[in-house]
């Protein structure tokens, strides 16, 4: 700043300008985004100190587990999505037996969260990299005992955002003003005197995403299974990887 | 890409064209024009390498290490830059998930950043996990609305920073998003979420009145726009004064050009978010004068 005042001084003896502004302002603003593509060549050193650390993951990353006939997007479709659709489906089959084997109690559903859903799938090889984009995040299993008053404020809470949150063992399916026509679980209405059991995220049972019906629980039955290792072993079940959109959530059109 | 120009009034723009001879003039006396670049990225979310070529939504794009030659030949061509990142460095490739965002740290300081503020996943190792990687970071961290007094974080994270560039005072702040709900408590611990607007007002009073800055940026984790109350960076510039930039971040948003809108006190108010993953490389370059040369609000903006 002090350089300006000089100069406007210096200025105004010279006789151009008074010397009553001694600031500067922005006289120009341009803005733009520039796309990293692979006309920009890369940095040599650079790529040298990444390479050893992508050559260890690379060598865990690249098994092949099962084969994806279709690209899946959680962008595919409204309310319930292929890609959606195979993330509940197999929480409900790896976490059935092993909540029956431990509590003696059957899983009755699954949700999870649209926003959890973090990669597309392409089209091709399934490896374990694709467990880590679709759940690059740490996150357990966890199930939950909700009364039906609980399941109710589950159901209406997908109702209000009419997203497509990933769900199994369940139905619900709108009216076109939005309003429940049928919340099923396993097939039956839901009874007030009830408990039912529930597979979720620990992310979303601890109050993620507002789904505070999550933490009406009296327990929290920890599976110690992160979803990401849920999600390889059942690549590693499967052959091929297929799934689609059904009706377990649909909003009935005019 | 399209450009546009906005010229804020029609004396600005005569003014504009009367500049060229004054400039004439006074350039043999004066120091010349001065030139700022901000280069910026957010939400690049632990993505090293660039997309496979095989994508099925970003064929071949991003990788640092193409980032860095654009920055370098950026810096090449205008040394006056400043390189700033938005938050959510971590998480999204096996690279956070293996290292705990120890080469993200590493490779931010071979680019030379000079500062990022932090988005929420960069607590997903908790705020312990965050502390650990620290020490790869050579560049700031920079948070006016987290309180991480009883954290372990106390002490580490600037509530601002001024750079100063060519004789240029640059004045730096970050906000944060409410991380009640996005996330959990063991994660971000005693760490106090402040209000972004009222610390806004607060801080940019500061930088512009006190310490005398002739930019102001703020590093936003926010968000770009919600249609609820929730405070967005649109909101933000609405509701304050005297900030002339910001770089946001959290919603992954694309913009085809920086947003321009009017602050609280009518005045123009860039805001730019570079989608993620280091798609793209954000640049906003600013050229001030003199201030008596134009009016105070005769500025143009081409985006």
């Amino acid at each position: 700043m002090k350089k300006i005042v000089f100069f406007l001084c210096t200025l105004s003896i010279i006789g151009f300008h008074s010397c009553k502004e001694k600031s500067i302002a922005i006289s120009k603003i341009e803005g733009k985004e520039i796309k990293i593509t692979d006309s920009i060549t890369s940095n040599k050193d650079l790529d040298e100190f990444i390479k050893p650390y992508s050559d260890r993951i690379e060598e865990e990353m690249s098994t092949t587990l099962a084969y994806a006939p279709k690209a899946l997007s959680k962008s595919d479709a409204k309310f319930n999505t292929p890609i959606g659709n195979m993330e509940a489906d197999a929480v409900m089959e790896l976490l059935s037996p092993i909540l029956f084997n431990r509590t003696q109690h059957n899983l009755d559903g699954v949700l999870l969260n649209y926003g959890g859903i973090r990669s597309s799938i392409n089209k091709g090889n399934i490896t374990t990299k694709t467990g880590y984009n679709i759940m690059p995040f740490e996150n357990e299993a966890v199930v939950v005992r909700l009364n039906g008053e609980a399941m109710q404020e589950l159901f209406n809470y997908l109702a209000e955002h009419q997203t497509a949150h990933p769900i199994a063992g369940m139905q619900l399916i709108l009216n076109t003003n939005g309003s429940i026509k049928k919340a099923l679980v396993k097939g039956n209405p839901i009874k007030k005197d009830r408990i039912y059991y529930i597979a979720t995220n620990d992310y979303l049972q601890k109050g993620g995403d507002h789904m505070d019906f999550l933490s009406k629980t009296d327990t929290v039955i920890n599976m110690n299974y992160k979803l990401r290792n849920l999600f390889i072993d059942y690549f590693k079940k499967k052959d091929t990887i297929a799934p689609v959109k059904d009706d377990r959530f649909i909003k009935l059109e005019e | 890409m399209k450009r546009r120009t906005f010229i804020q009034n029609t004396t600005a723009a005569g003014v504009f064209t009367g500049i060229g001879g004054l400039g004439l003039l006074s350039s043999s006396f004066a120091s010349p024009a001065k030139h700022i670049t901000i280069l910026h990225t957010n939400d690049v979310h632990s993505h090293i390498e660039p997309f496979p070529a095989d994508d099925a939504k970003y064929p071949n794009l991003g990788g640092v290490s193409r980032r860095y030659t654009l920055i370098e030949s950026i810096r090449k061509e205008n040394p006056n830059t400043l390189l700033l990142d938005a938050g959510d460095i971590f998480q999204g490739t096996p690279f956070f998930n293996f290292y705990g965002g120890e080469l993200e740290f590493k490779l931010m300081s071979k680019l030379n950043y000079d500062a990022a503020t932090l988005g929420n996943h960069d607590f997903d190792n908790g705020i312990d996990g965050l502390n650990a990687q620290l020490p790869h970071a050579e560049f700031s961290f920079i948070s006016s609305n987290y309180d991480f007094k009883n954290t372990v974080l106390d002490g580490k994270v600037k509530n601002y920073q001024i750079y100063t560039k060519d004789g240029v005072k640059i004045g730096v702040f970050g906000l944060g998003i409410e991380l009640d709900g996005l996330v959990s408590k063991k994660n971000y611990k005693e760490t106090k979420y402040l209000n972004p607007v009222e610390i806004a007002q607060e801080i940019t009073q500061k930088l512009k009145q006190e310490e005398q800055c002739d930019l102001v940026i703020c590093l936003s984790h926010l968000g770009y726009k919600y249609d609820s109350d929730k405070i967005d960076d649109l909101k933000l510039a609405e509701q304050t004064k005297d900030i002339d930039l910001i770089i946001g971040g959290h919603t992954h948003t694309f913009l085809e050009k920086p947003t321009v809108t009017n602050n609280l006190e009518g005045k123009k108010v860039l805001i730019n978010q570079t989608g993620w993953a280091g798609i793209n490389l954000g640049r906003i370059d600013f050229y001030l004068d003199e201030q008596n040369n134009i009016s105070a609000d005769g500025m143009a903006i081409e985006v």
